[in-house]
């Protein structure tokens, strides 16, 4: 008798000869499996600043495919726990992968009842892990990230993360062009962690706005449309959505020479 | 395999298309450097984070204090390095459990360096490592290793961005190579140097290394370990 399980219930060996184990491994593709190489549908820039008691960070609304404008309606700040609001640039659907992942790590925690709600560290931390051990696989989450929230010790916490798992942390940050454009001006508000303390509210949302305007008249890939977030120590998290770029000047630019360096008034 | 034809006109015919591949690595500058002294050691490096011309962040310190009298920094791909120290705490964590916590000496400390770093052989953590500690007599120790965890125990080291620049200044400095009395024209004589002295140098080294190289500045931190256990400085480095 044949005792091998797996082997019962087939055709006799001895008969009709063995099985030819390319049927059952054959795919029905004819491309090997393949990891993501580059984004598709994308998200610009995150911007972020630190003030005395909290932290103003903003995205835009748009989805872009290529250089087409494709959806005009993607949140891509993410509030996650009481405490902590998540900013993702680059690829739309790994940035809802990240968000799935985020949601089922909030259920996971919350599921005996026992109380030790996710800060913002912490969310960093488990992004900075799951980044990093996609890119180890080579098969990365095609985004920039920038956690933003209150800490352990009820301190202001802001913090980067990309998509090969770099980690970073500073009084301003920017992803994409926002860390060309909208990190000089931000920097002009609060340059090191010392200046925070005397930076305001209505301060760090000014310099925000500024620079979200400043990246509409520069990124060809940014909307005027954007959503804005406030993450106090105290008062908690503020969504400001359906925010436009206001007070923009498009008049023939006369006093302008060369780059717009040349300026003497 | 090479299919690229370079023509006189300096554009190239490729026969195959070009392939778009994943980059696992990256270069996010900055610069370490350790010196041992007789009854002390110190670690330092700088506080600059970059990608490329950008300036991630002008205070990102490096240097950790891994508990029993031990510093360590990984630098390099900063994402590599933070995953060592973090894998080399782990097992820390683990060795204290199964040994009444007794104290990793810097000895043991670099051989398990060299395991972790090795065991990545074939996809390595891109990162020149160096730890700092006093041995058993209680003199300095500098460990450092390369990507893949060949290492040495040195009197001083530096690494990453600016290595090349401030090594040769300890080669002169601290090891007194191509120094000679110009009584007996003899080489000078080694003799381990003072705490303030190598405060000192460390200090011109990255001073210098600011001027000279654009991924390092902002601030210098500085780990001094003695017999009586390990204290930080920090020092402004330009910020241009």
């Amino acid at each position: 008798m044949e005792h091998d399980p797996f082997k019962w219930g087939r055709p006799d060996n001895a008969t009709y000869g063995d099985y030819d184990y390319r049927i059952s491994n054959a795919k029905n593709t004819e491309f090997p499996s393949m990891h993501t190489q580059q984004p598709i549908v994308t998200g610009t820039s995150v911007i972020a600043i630190k003030y005395k008691n909290g932290i103003v960070m903003a995205a835009d609304n748009l989805g872009s495919y290529g250089s087409l404008a494709r959806f005009s309606n993607i949140e891509r700040l993410i509030p996650v726990g009481k405490d902590t609001v998540v900013g993702i640039s680059g690829d739309i659907s790994d940035l809802q992968y990240i968000e799935r992942a985020l949601d089922e790590l909030e259920v996971e925690n919350d599921y005996d009842g026992a109380s030790h709600p996710f800060k913002a560290n912490h969310i960093h931390e488990y992004l900075n892990k799951l980044l990093y051990q996609r890119r180890s696989k080579l098969n990365p989450l095609w985004n920039a990230v920038v956690v933003a929230g209150i800490n352990s010790d009820n301190e202001p916490f802001l913090a980067h993360n990309d998509l090969l798992g770099v980690q970073f942390s500073s009084p301003t940050l920017a992803t994409g062009f926002g860390a060309h454009l909208a990190i000089p001006l931000l920097r002009k508000v609060a340059d090191k962690e010392e200046d925070v303390a005397h930076v305001t509210k209505e301060q760090a949302r000014e310099a925000i706005l500024q620079s979200m305007k400043v990246l509409f008249y520069r990124d060809a890939r940014s909307s005027n449309r954007f959503s804005l977030v406030t993450i106090d120590k105290d008062t908690g998290i503020s969504f400001e959505k359906d925010l436009k770029v206001e007070n923009m000047s498009w008049k023939y630019a006369e006093t302008i020479k060369g780059y717009g360096n040349l300026q003497k008034f | 395999m090479s299919n690229t034809i370079a023509s006189e006109y300096g554009h190239t015919d490729t026969s195959v298309p070009i392939e778009h591949r994943f980059n696992p690595y990256s270069d996010n500058g900055g610069t370490i450097l350790g010196i041992a002294g007789e009854d002390f050691a110190v670690l330092a490096g700088d506080t600059r984070h970059t990608s490329g011309y950008s300036i991630n962040s002008r205070f990102q310190p490096k240097i950790m204090d891994l508990g029993d009298d031990l510093v360590m920094s990984a630098n390099g791909f900063s994402a590599d390095g933070d995953a060592l120290i973090r894998s080399f705490q782990q097992q820390l964590t683990w060795y204290h459990f199964n040994n009444q916590n007794k104290k990793l000496r810097p000895s043991s400390a670099a051989r398990l360096i060299q395991h972790l770093l090795y065991g990545h052989r074939f996809f390595p953590y891109y990162v020149h490592t160096i730890i700092a500690g006093l041995d058993e007599e209680g003199k300095g120790a500098i460990y450092s290793f390369d990507p893949v965890g060949s290492y040495e125990r040195e009197q001083c080291r530096a690494g990453g961005a600016a290595a090349s620049l401030i090594m040769p200044f300890l080669d002169n400095q601290v090891n007194f190579k191509n120094q000679y009395d110009p009584a007996t024209g003899q080489a000078r004589l080694k003799t381990y140097l003072k705490l303030d002295e190598v405060l000192n140098l460390v200090r011109d080294a990255f001073t210098s290394a600011t001027e000279r190289h654009i991924e390092v500045g902002d601030c210098l931190q500085i780990k001094i370990i003695t017999k009586e256990g390990v204290r930080e400085e920090f020092y402004p480095l330009k910020r241009d």
